[in-house]
């Protein structure tokens, strides 16, 4: 590893203070990705702040009476808080779908957001990247793309977000509350990652010198109708090829709201309204489901290795409806 | 740039004079002679490395050593009772042949150990799950699971 | 009887230093002083080394050196020098040799420094400027540069063929013309390769390899480095895996040797994750299958082809299409085996190399043609059951594959099998039962043993060999304690060191056969001393005794005949005055009487599949595997080789690939959390059977060896078991969920 110098904030504010004044800052709370990448030289920054001393490590609930998530919590503790487990079953279970047990004890909601890309080439130091080396080139278009996007991508990055909880903060649609040297701003949660572009290098749009303080959970929880499906190439320890967070509202028969966010098919988790509104009012069946799955992989463009994705992602939804539906 | 850092490893006190970046392991390893935990990746994906922190076992390729000095360690080394009798996990993977050449033991013993720490009676998959990160190359996973079932009935 | 020790499960020997972190690998040897090698590797798959800067490495405090070819010294000048005892045709590659770069990841500098997190930061900050050549890495594009897979290699038998297969195939009733293919593997042992060299004021090195081998290591430190082997010690008294991987003395011998013969200095070195892709695969190979048979299901012909890949400079051979004439009745077969030289490393035996490949896709092809037949496909196999190698015309000499196919097809319960693909369903998952037959080679080698019995009724056996998570240590204990009589406590083995007495690199499920006979032989050997100085003690009734009279039990020699009669081994010692006897042994193995018989081990293995209707996920879910593997010397260290085996075959049919990326030349999942082997939560049941039967033509002990066989045989048993529950024939490894899917559309262009 290089050397880099280790600074420990205080508070929110000198955290804030501090990345904006050190060259080449990053933070670090669980520091489950960060390091491996600074071992690798994928990585290289002069200064690291760590952020632990802060606090934002509480649940509470918020004043319209949904859950605040302290950007600090640990995913294992997020997952098996006891309101959490009740209302936002489908966040748990996502959660658990997703690393190991220790680095679930390690890993920070707010770290989870921020974790990078496990593409093969942002790697490997030795061939193009990006996301990477902006303007180098991108290795995985041409090259073993299996693991890669098939919506939402560019000719710059067709890398994916690895991330198994992000994919159900989505399908609930929670608020990532950070902070700047200047102001506090809510970002909801479609906004805070972003498609790669011109500009993969940049994953959220979470600003160098802000920080994740909470994610903010919703009222609604989807605890009735839920499904979190995540395929895999091994029955664990094992990023997603195509992951499902699904969500619905149910009266009788009918759907009165349904949220689908998928994992694994591009650079942020990836949800689309227009296609969830298909589901509105409608009855919870396979035709329904399948309509809404052609819909949102309308759009979806493969690579040599990964075709098979599209096909995968519209059976997984139309699985993971079913399930949360009830009727598998 | 060295610095003196004092670790807590196995209910002793060590002062070392190391880079405060460098992994816990490397120091464990090549400062304090403790090869108990073992090198298989460096990058916290296959955990030989693990030790115990405060009881709950991960890896120590990726902890930077000085963010190690407030909790106590514990390494394969310090299982052991006073007298050298083996810790009960030690001794079901030795009679359940829970080994084959041995290097990704430190690891299954210690999430084992954490485990039991914290659930007494684990099922077959909650040991899986607990196990999950443990990569073993020569495949004794079903030795090593009925010496898990094994060291919680005992 | 009380020393009863063979073919018991006794507990590892080592089980207890394993678990306490007591036991030591090569690179946890330590002396103050010591100084860190880290390996760069190169970025290009073939071109030259235009330029080559260590400035910035150089100066940092505590960079002690950095080796690159433009400062090592010219060593030993032959190719020949380079050669190991596993070593197949050709050059071996050279490291640090000329600015030529031969395969992607080729080690091009050493980084020496006080301390090992230093020389890896240093090895971020050697720029190398590169003068890039077109590289070739891709096989299926390549068949036209093809050569005859045929040469000289210990293990390795050139393809043969009997009978006429073209007139065969053209008459057969029922036929069969389908191809195979499989990923790349790597070996990845859980402990990386490391080399730690301490060196002695005198210039002496003690080397701590990663070896399977200590002679093979210490050889080729003397031949490159021109050092007498009488100043080379060799250790190597546990290793962390291998599997083949540590067979060839792989670079960071090399370079660790050249640093501290050069530095007069002790060094370690140790490589990374990543870089346990540079030196050695299993190689890809295109596989073709033709078999015909009559209506009643007798086979008739069978043609089995492969192309396979091996580097620019050695020639790899392995035996992949040399099976089906030793394990079915038919007397037309054509073998065929051409090779393809690319821009890559040599590739390197790995556990069962050859078989584990070819045999996939010889009982895949047997299943198809079963269905073909409308035939059971293990009442095909047993229709077509051989008693002698048809390859060679002769009787095996042993083989319990019947019964095999009997007790596993009971175990698995295989007659309430409905033949009909997709025909059993639970939920949204299609169960599938699928089974296949394995076999491999029952190898002897030459060896040496020594045994030393103190006054104390202490012995110890010992032997060049090595653990390698096998079992060594315990069988070897095991033998001499039976052969003597001794308690097992009493019985201390030693391996691993290149001081001890000679044995071949540890390959091919050759060890127990071939040590485990040169310990029964040794140990034999003290007894029939011990019953010799005992005949001289004053009234003995011991006098004039032989051996066949006796029995070496609980500590006595005492008479067949009358169990009364007897006498302490210890007091033999004693009333001696002996300190110590000490007895050698060689083995030669019987070459003239082995080599009239087959000499295979074999299995049958059963396996019961889930794949979901809809997203393809494959979950292996029950594996009976009965095993035809001589006399079982320990039921505990067997049944865990065995296992592992499973676990491997589990691994290889599901999920190990690495993948070459052509545009680089280089394999780009390097790391374990993308290359993908099998986890604890992709255990199924696995049951393991021994059907035993003493081969003492393979070995005095009975043993035939058993570290590879329990791979060959799954993948396809797999593979079927995929078919019988989703109709879905795949005939490319690992099954992915894409394939299992039938959604596959790359695989092709990767071979």
């Amino acid at each position: 590893m290089r050397p880099f110098k280790f600074i420990k904030a205080e508070d929110v504010d000198s955290a804030v203070s501090d990345i904006s004044t050190n060259e080449q800052a990053k933070f670090i709370a669980g520091g489950t990705n960060l390091l491996d990448l600074m071992k690798i030289d994928v990585m290289q920054p002069r200064n690291i702040i760590d952020i632990t001393g802060l606090g934002l490590n509480k649940i509470e609930e918020t004043g319209e009476g949904g859950l605040r998530l302290g950007a600090l919590v640990t995913n294992a503790d997020t997952a098996y808080h006891e309101e959490v487990h009740k209302k936002y079953p489908i966040l748990s279970h996502a959660i658990l779908a997703g690393a190991s047990p220790q680095l679930r004890n390690k890993a920070t909601d707010g770290g989870n957001l921020l974790q990078r890309t496990r593409c093969y080439y942002f790697y490997d130091t030795t061939t193009p990247c990006n996301k990477r080396e902006p303007g180098s080139g991108c290795s995985a278009i041409n090259g073993y793309n299996r693991m890669h996007a098939i919506l939402g991508a560019s000719e710059k990055c067709i890398a994916v977000h690895p991330s198994d909880m992000c994919v159900a903060l989505a399908a609930l649609g929670a608020v990532v509350q950070v902070e700047g040297p200047e102001a506090k701003r809510a970002i909801p949660f479609d906004n805070f990652h972003r498609l790669p572009g011109d500009e993969p290098e940049k994953d959220t749009n979470l600003l160098a010198d802000e920080i994740i303080t909470s994610i903010d959970l919703p009222p609604e929880g989807f605890a009735e109708n839920f499904a979190y499906l995540k395929n895999r190439d091994r029955a664990s320890y094992a990023f997603a090829l195509v992951s499902v967070a699904v969500g619905l509202q149910m009266n009788n028969e009918k759907i009165e709201e349904a949220r689908i966010a998928l994992g694994g098919v591009a650079h942020k988790p990836w949800r689309d309204k227009k296609a969830e509104a298909l589901l509105q009012n409608k009855a919870a069946t396979m035709e329904n489901f399948q309509k809404v799955a052609d819909e949102i992989l309308k759009e979806a463009k493969g690579y040599t290795y990964n075709k098979f994705k599209i096909e995968l992602a519209k059976r997984s939804i139309v699985r993971a409806l079913m399930q949360a539906a009830k009727i598998d | 740039m060295k610095k003196k850092i004092i670790l807590k490893v196995n209910g002793k006190e060590h002062e070392v004079n190391v880079d405060p970046a460098t992994p816990l392991l490397y120091v464990l390893r090549n400062n304090l002679g403790l090869k108990g935990p073992k090198f298989g990746c460096g990058l916290s994906q296959c955990g030989a490395c693990m030790v115990l922190y405060d009881g709950k076992a991960n890896p120590s390729c990726l902890k930077a050593v000085e963010n190690a000095t407030d909790m106590e360690i514990t390494t394969l080394e310090g299982l052991a009772d006073d007298n050298g009798n083996l810790h009960k996990v030690q001794q079901a993977f030795v009679e359940e042949q829970a080994a084959q050449c041995g290097y990704c033991l430190n690891g299954l013993v210690m999430a084992s150990v954490g485990l039991l720490q914290e659930n007494s009676n684990p099922s077959d998959e909650e040991i899986q799950a607990a196990l999950y990160r443990n990569i073993c190359r020569c495949g004794v996973h079903p030795r090593v699971i009925r010496a898990v079932k094994k060291a919680s009935t005992s | 009887m009380a020393t009863d020790y063979i073919g018991k499960p006794k507990n590892r020997v080592d089980g207890r230093d394993k678990v306490a972190g007591k036991a030591k690998y090569a690179a946890e040897f330590h002396e103050p002083g010591l100084l860190h090698g880290v390996v760069v590797s190169s970025a290009i798959a073939k071109g030259r080394i235009k330029v080559i800067d260590a400035s910035k490495a150089l100066e940092l405090d505590g960079v002690v050196e950095v080796f690159t070819h433009e400062n090592t010294p010219s060593l030993a000048w032959m190719d020949l020098s380079y050669k190991d005892m596993d070593a197949p045709p050709g050059d071996p590659f050279r490291p640090l040799h000329s600015d030529k770069i031969q395969f992607n990841m080729q080690p091009v500098a050493l980084v020496v420094a006080e301390t090992l997190e230093l020389a890896k930061y240093a090895s971020h900050l050697i720029d190398i400027g590169y003068d890039v050549d077109g590289h070739n890495t891709k096989l299926v594009d390549s068949l036209d540069q093809s050569e005859k897979g045929k040469g000289l290699r210990a293990g390795f038998e050139n393809p043969t063929s009997v009978g006429d297969f073209e007139d065969a195939f053209e008459k057969a009733e029922v036929k069969i013309d389908l191809e195979y293919f499989h990923g790349a593997e790597h070996h990845n042992p859980m402990e990386m390769h490391a080399s730690t060299v301490i060196y002695g004021e005198d210039g002496n090195l003690t080397i701590y390899d990663k070896t399977q081998g200590v002679l093979n290591s210490r050889h080729y430190v003397s031949m490159v480095f021109g050092i007498s082997k009488k100043k080379i010690r060799v250790l190597s008294p546990y290793v962390g895996g291998a599997f083949g991987s540590a067979l060839r003395p792989q670079y960071q011998l090399f370079m660790a040797t050249l640093a501290a013969t050069q530095l007069k200095k002790s060094v370690k070195v140790e490589l990374t994750r990543p870089q346990m892709f540079s030196f050695g695969h299993r190689p890809i190979t295109i596989q073709n299958l033709k078999i015909g048979a009559s209506a009643d299901g007798t086979l008739k012909a069978i043609h089995h082809s492969a192309f396979s890949e091996t580097s620019q400079f050695e020639k790899y051979i392995e035996n992949v299409v040399n099976w089906s004439a030793k394990l079915y009745k038919c007397e037309n077969v054509e073998e065929k085996y051409r090779v393809v030289p690319l821009d890559m490393y040599t590739p390197l035996d790995m556990r069962a190399p050859g078989g584990a490949t070819g045999v996939y896709a010889l009982e895949s092809a047997m299943d198809e043609l079963a269905y073909k037949l409308k035939m059971d496909p293990l009442e095909l196999r047993l229709k077509n059951y051989t008693e002698e190698d048809k390859s060679k015309g002769k009787p095996f000499s042993s083989k319990t594959l019947r019964e095999c196919y009997q007790q596993g097809a009971e175990k698995f319960g295989w007659e309430k099998r409905n033949p009909e693909p997709g025909s059993m369903k639970e939920g949204h998952q299609l169960v599938g039962w699928g089974m296949a037959t394995g076999i491999w080679d029952a190898l002897q080698m030459p060896a040496r043993a020594k045994a030393i019995l103190t006054a104390d009724g202490k012995l110890e056996v010992s032997s060049a060999t090595a653990d390698i998570g096998t079992g060594t240590y315990t069988i070897m204990a095991q033998i001499a304690a039976e052969t003597l009589g001794l308690p097992f406590e009493d019985v201390t083995a030693k391996l691993g060191d290149s001081s001890l007495p000679f044995a071949l690199i540890e390959g091919g499920s050759a060890t127990a056969a071939s040590v485990g006979s040169a310990v029964k032989s040794v140990c034999l050997k003290v007894a029939k001393k011990l019953l010799k100085e005992a005949g001289k003690i004053k009234n003995s009734p011991f006098k004039d005794a032989k051996i066949e009279d006796v029995l070496f039990a609980d500590g006595k020699i005492s008479s067949r005949k009358d169990a009364s009669i007897y006498i302490e081994i210890s007091e033999v010692m004693k009333k001696r005055q002996l300190d110590e006897i000490k007895k050698k042994y060689a083995l030669i193995p019987n070459m003239l009487k082995q080599s009239r018989y087959g000499r295979n081990t074999h299995s049958a293995v059963f396996a019961e599949v889930k794949v979901d209707e809809d997203l393809g996920t494959v979950k292996v879910t029950k594996i009976v595997s009965a095993i035809d593997g001589g006399k079982i010397l320990n039921h505990k260290t067997a049944h865990s080789q065995i296992l592992g085996g499973v676990v491997w075959g589990i691994s290889m049919a599901l999920e190990e690939d690495s993948f070459m990326d052509h545009n680089f030349g280089r394999f780009i999942n390097h790391d374990l959390a993308e290359y993908h082997i099998a986890v604890n939560a992709d255990m199924p049941d696995i049951d393991i059977i021994f059907v035993e039967e003493e081969d003492h033509i393979v070995s005095s002990v009975g043993a035939k060896g058993i570290g590879e066989i329990g791979l060959v045989g799954v993948a396809a048993a797999i593979a079927n078991a995929v078919y019988h529950a989703t109709g879905r024939r795949v005939r490319e490894l690992p099954i992915t969920l894409d394939k299992a899917m039938g959604l596959n559309t790359a695989e092709a262009e990767q071979i």
